[in-house]
């Protein structure tokens, strides 16, 4: 039976154009800023300083790059599990200009210095209002979808879908609570070590929920369809979920290990964090091992080799993040290049990858077609990429060890043996390695733009018809 | 009692109702649920073109 209803294709496919867009724009604003460490001479003005776009960076990257590529997803996901349309596509429709408008508000704020200073959340009060008004209205879309859907099972992507607008929607509002000056300038609402503990509680659960169960619910869904077989264990995935929720809210102390934060707090923190590596691993294995007795289409399809990659990178990164959260751990690595290169396994590896692959899934099927203009050109553009996040992180991780040990590194009489600008002279060759990284995954960027302008080139928007589902269950 | 032992006693109700949650996971009355809704995504062929309407045994998709 089909209906003549067509799902809302249309906030996916702006949401999907623009993921690829941000994506550039981000990472280019990496590159400058990696070349800036490089050759200072290129900080040529305020609001071209490091200082500045740095913060543009991460913002722009997992934002509007990954904020896009979630919405894009889990727009579609949700649709298609619940074979029904999108509840209120108005609402979706503002979602989608709304988040465009505050990735411009935030590239315009940022290198004119407009910022509260906190990492990850540094956008005014005014940007932060908005951001609360597009969020809940993502989420009334969200869940008014799953409700009037038509199966009685919620698939499991969605779940993590909807743990993370939630979440995020709670530690948006709670870490940006601030008290306002002027226009452009505000103060948090607290003060002290409870700013800096809720700081890290919203940062770590960024990290915990915008950037992993978000992109858990696409890993979910991506990697059963392209690899047409149902995810290992379903129940591993209730565990897996269930697991990530009781555990992630804990971890935030372990950014501020050796601070004014009380000892124990610290102390949770670092347990919880290890804890973290069980549900981690466990999802990791529940998508690789759904490939199992279908690993030759790994050699052929470069889709399902973004997707796979991925998830070996999330197991890299939720390994070494545990790690480092041991304090006598992350006594040598806080403050160093290994925490950069940490998050860029995470972000390049697992993030970037995941996105890029189901973004490649979708791109087609927006403009009703079977597959991208190029299959070629997907392989390129995985082997520029893989190689491009293997030198950032490998030259991060000898960068970050060799600061940590020449910052403690002290003489018989208790005199530090170097000087902070030794450890910076000897970090040129990495950093230079790094921007070599970051270049080739910009590379990588512009020929999936190339890609994809010449899939949806000429063809017209395509809506597919709502499917209903299968009396019982097929 | 202080407010501490509150606290206690809420981490120790989660960890226990985690455990519930494991177990019910792995327990045979969940299984029918979660095989249905681990086919969830096949139900639905989304490759354009050939949208049957509904879903055919073997199906293809990309």
């Amino acid at each position: 039976m089909q209906s003549q209803a067509t799902y809302n294709y249309k906030v996916v496919r702006q949401f999907a154009i623009m993921t690829v867009v941000w994506g550039i724009v981000g990472m280019l604003v990496g590159v400058i800023v990696a070349a800036q460490l490089v050759w200072p001479e290129l900080n040529f003005a305020e609001w071209f300083h490091f200082g500045r776009l740095r913060p543009l960076h991460t913002n722009a990257v997992i934002f509007a790059f990954g904020g896009c590529a979630l919405f894009a997803t889990s727009y579609y996901v949700v649709q298609r599990t619940c074979h029904t349309t999108l509840f209120a596509p108005g609402l979706a429709q503002f979602t989608f200009w709304g988040w465009q408008l505050i990735i411009v508000l935030a590239a315009i704020t940022l290198p004119l210095g407009i910022t509260s200073g906190k990492e990850y959340a540094e956008l005014e009060w005014p940007i932060d209002i908005l951001i609360a008004v597009v969020w809940v209205s993502y989420a009334l879309v969200f869940f008014g979808t799953v409700a009037k859907r038509k199966t009685s099972h919620i698939y499991v992507a969605n779940w993590f879908f909807g743990a993370f607008i939630l979440t995020v929607a709670l530690l948006h509002i709670v870490n940006s609570a601030a008290i306002p000056v002027s226009l452009t300038k505000s103060y948090s609402a607290y003060a002290g070590v409870q700013d800096a503990m809720i700081q890290w509680w919203y940062g770590h659960n960024a990290v915990g929920f915008f950037l992993t169960a978000g992109f858990l619910g696409m890993m979910y869904y991506f990697v059963p369809k392209q690899a047409d077989r149902p995810v290992y264990s379903y129940r591993l995935s209730v565990v897996h979920f269930w697991a990530l929720i009781f555990t992630y809210m804990w971890a935030g102390p372990h950014h501020l290990h050796y601070t004014a934060l009380p000892d124990w707090t610290q102390s949770v923190g670092m347990l919880f964090s290890l804890i973290l590596l069980a549900p981690s691993w466990g999802g990791m294995i529940n998508g690789i091992m759904t490939l199992s007795g279908a690993w030759h289409k790994l050699r052929t399809d470069p889709i399902l080799k973004f997707l796979i990659t991925s998830l070996s990178f999330y197991g890299m990164s939720t390994f070494e993040g545990p790690m480092m959260s041991v304090k006598t751990v992350n006594a040598l690595s806080h403050y160093t290049d290994w925490t950069v290169g940490h998050v860029h396994s995470g972000a390049l590896g697992w993030v970037a990858m995941v996105s890029i692959g189901s973004i490649y899934y979708l791109l087609p099927r927006m403009y009703g077609k079977t597959e991208m203009y190029s299959t070629k050109l997907i392989t390129t553009h995985f082997w520029v990429a893989t190689i491009g996040v293997v030198l950032y992180i490998a030259s991060m991780w000898i960068a970050g060890v060799m600061q940590g040990l020449m910052w403690r590194a002290t003489n018989p009489d208790g005199t530090l043996t170097y000087s902070f600008v030794e450890s910076v002279k000897a970090s040129y060759p990495f950093w230079s390695i790094r921007l070599l990284g970051g270049v080739l995954f910009l590379g990588g960027m512009l020929i999936m733009f190339y890609n994809m302008v010449k899939t949806i080139s000429g063809q017209k928007a395509y809506d597919a018809p709502v499917v209903a589902p299968a009396a019982a269950h097929a | 009692m202080d407010i501490n032992d509150l606290r206690s006693i809420l981490t120790v109700l989660a960890f226990l109702c985690f455990l519930g949650i494991a177990a019910w996971a792995y327990s045979s009355k969940a299984k029918k649920g979660f095989d249905e809704a681990a086919q969830l995504p096949f139900a639905d062929d989304d490759m354009p073109g050939s949208e049957a309407g509904h879903r055919k045994e073997g199906k293809k998709n990309g």
